[in-house]
């Protein structure tokens, strides 16, 4: 097992987070900014393996939660919950279909806010909520569902240019060839 | 069948993150600036290029816009520098008359230009991040404008070389507010909707405030961090009653555009 693919994960989920904070395009565009993680969850949990799934629930809800007036740790939970469930069925979900991808990145972007708005409700804050949410949710929900196809070809086309490539071996041995004719 | 490790794991984990979330503010502030030092690399990178595509930008203009604008810059700090002498006369007019009155006398304000770096990526609240921290004389509430002089909001918190300012339209930047009309109306100013970042509400207002679409709001001398007189916006509509009846509030269009700062002032006392 190679290493690379997970340090390639966590850059994403760095990047991702800094993306969100820095650029304004969407959010200036939509009224909302959309919150990548829940796709890259996706990704992760149906690909990787349960330590992976946690190390990349932890690393980015921590990031997410330092560039935000988040309570440190909220966006942990969700994340950690989306890897955990996904990965419990990972056997029965067509991970290589394109709609599947995209079905199981909407899902999750819906229920990641859900869940952060909830616990946040529940730790006594008050977030900025209203009508508009309902547009900022599905705004996230469709940016998430779009955007975790993105992250499976972009990984498979990452995996395939830096991890090792199988040999193709062929049966042909020159030792062991029959040869025929007439001697 | 996964093993009894699959779920012990993410159970531990998750009992973990619940302690960080009742750790004190103090130390979870502390561990959030250790951990945004991860992201120093990124803000460089993208200051060098937002630096670099200014320079290029810079570069391409044309001499005769420069001189142009050049020109007009110059008229305009003349102007500049006669209103400045009448309002250092003013002033000093003011002071002695304060003196003669017997009242308080009004401390200066300074103010230090700062960046706004970097939103919060949640979408349920409104604070930015500007390059201004404790290295630079920054402490927790100090007011910010913009930078044509209009409040924007107030520090949370503060790192090294960082800060977070929590903007007037977030559920935790309450401002104590004045309507500029007859009755000099009072109230509080909090946020408005996840959507319109221009409209804000003003609330705790008498049911018999007559506040009508126009009149301009401006911080009230009742706030301990705000000074008073900072313009706020306009009302934008008649105020409504609400809750039964006893008090009344009204929507206020905010005079800073909240969306696209990118400069802002820091006051310091």
């Amino acid at each position: 097992m190679t290493i690379l693919p997970n340090i390639l994960i966590l850059l994403t989920a760095l990047l991702v987070v800094f993306f969100q904070g820095a650029f304004n395009g969407i959010r200036d565009l939509l009224g909302a900014q959309v919150d990548l993680l829940p796709a890259l969850m996706v990704y992760t949990a149906l690909t990787s393996g349960p330590v992976m799934m946690m190390v990349l629930s932890v690393f980015a809800g921590f990031m997410f939660d330092t560039l935000s007036v988040n309570p440190l740790g909220i966006s942990v939970l969700p994340l950690l919950l989306i890897g955990f469930l996904l990965q419990l069925r990972r056997d029965l979900l067509l991970r290589d279909q394109i709609y599947a991808q995209f079905a199981l990145g909407l899902i999750a972007s819906a229920l990641a806010p859900l869940m952060t708005v909830l616990i946040l409700l529940t730790l006594g804050q008050s977030p900025l909520l209203g009508w508009g949410s309902l547009w900022q949710w599905i705004v996230m929900s469709g940016g998430g569902g779009i955007a975790t196809p993105l992250f499976f070809f972009l990984f498979d086309r990452l995996n395939h240019a830096l991890g090792y490539q199988p040999i193709v071996e062929s049966s042909f041995r020159a030792d062991r060839e029959i040869r025929r004719g007439r001697n | 069948m996964f093993k009894r490790s699959y779920y012990i794991a993410p159970t531990l984990v998750a009992l973990l993150i619940l302690l960080v979330l009742n750790l004190p503010n103090s130390t979870t502030v502390r561990i959030k600036t250790s951990l945004g030092s991860v992201f120093l690399p990124l803000f460089g990178i993208t200051g060098v290029t937002q630096q670099a595509s200014a320079r290029v930008g810079d570069n391409l203009l044309p001499k005769s816009e420069l001189i142009a604008e050049n020109n007009s810059l110059r008229r305009q700090n003349q102007q500049l520098r006669l209103q400045l002498a009448q309002a250092a006369t003013s002033s000093k007019e003011n002071e002695r008359l304060r003196q003669l009155v017997g009242w308080q006398k009004q401390s200066r304000w300074n103010v230090k230009l700062a960046r706004v770096i970097l939103r919060d990526p949640a979408n349920w609240w409104r604070t930015v991040q500007i390059d201004l921290g404790s290295r630079n004389g920054l402490s927790n509430n100090i007011p910010v404008l913009s930078t044509e002089g209009f409040l924007i909001g107030r520090v949370s918190s503060v790192s090294l070389t960082k800060s977070q300012v929590v903007l007037i339209d977030d559920p935790n930047c309450k401002v104590p507010a004045i309507v500029e009309n007859e009755a000099r109306n009072q109230g509080l100013i909090t946020s408005g909707g996840p959507l319109d970042e221009s409209f804000v509400n003003l609330t705790y207002l008498l049911s018999s405030a007559n506040v009508k679409p126009g009149q301009r709001v401006v911080t009230s001398e009742l706030s301990a961090i705000f000074p008073k007189g900072i313009l706020i916006g306009q009302i934008a509509d008649n105020a409504r009653l609400v809750e039964s009846g006893l008090i009344s509030e009204a929507e206020v269009k905010l005079a800073a555009n909240l969306s696209s700062i990118e400069e802002v002032w820091v006051l310091f006392p």
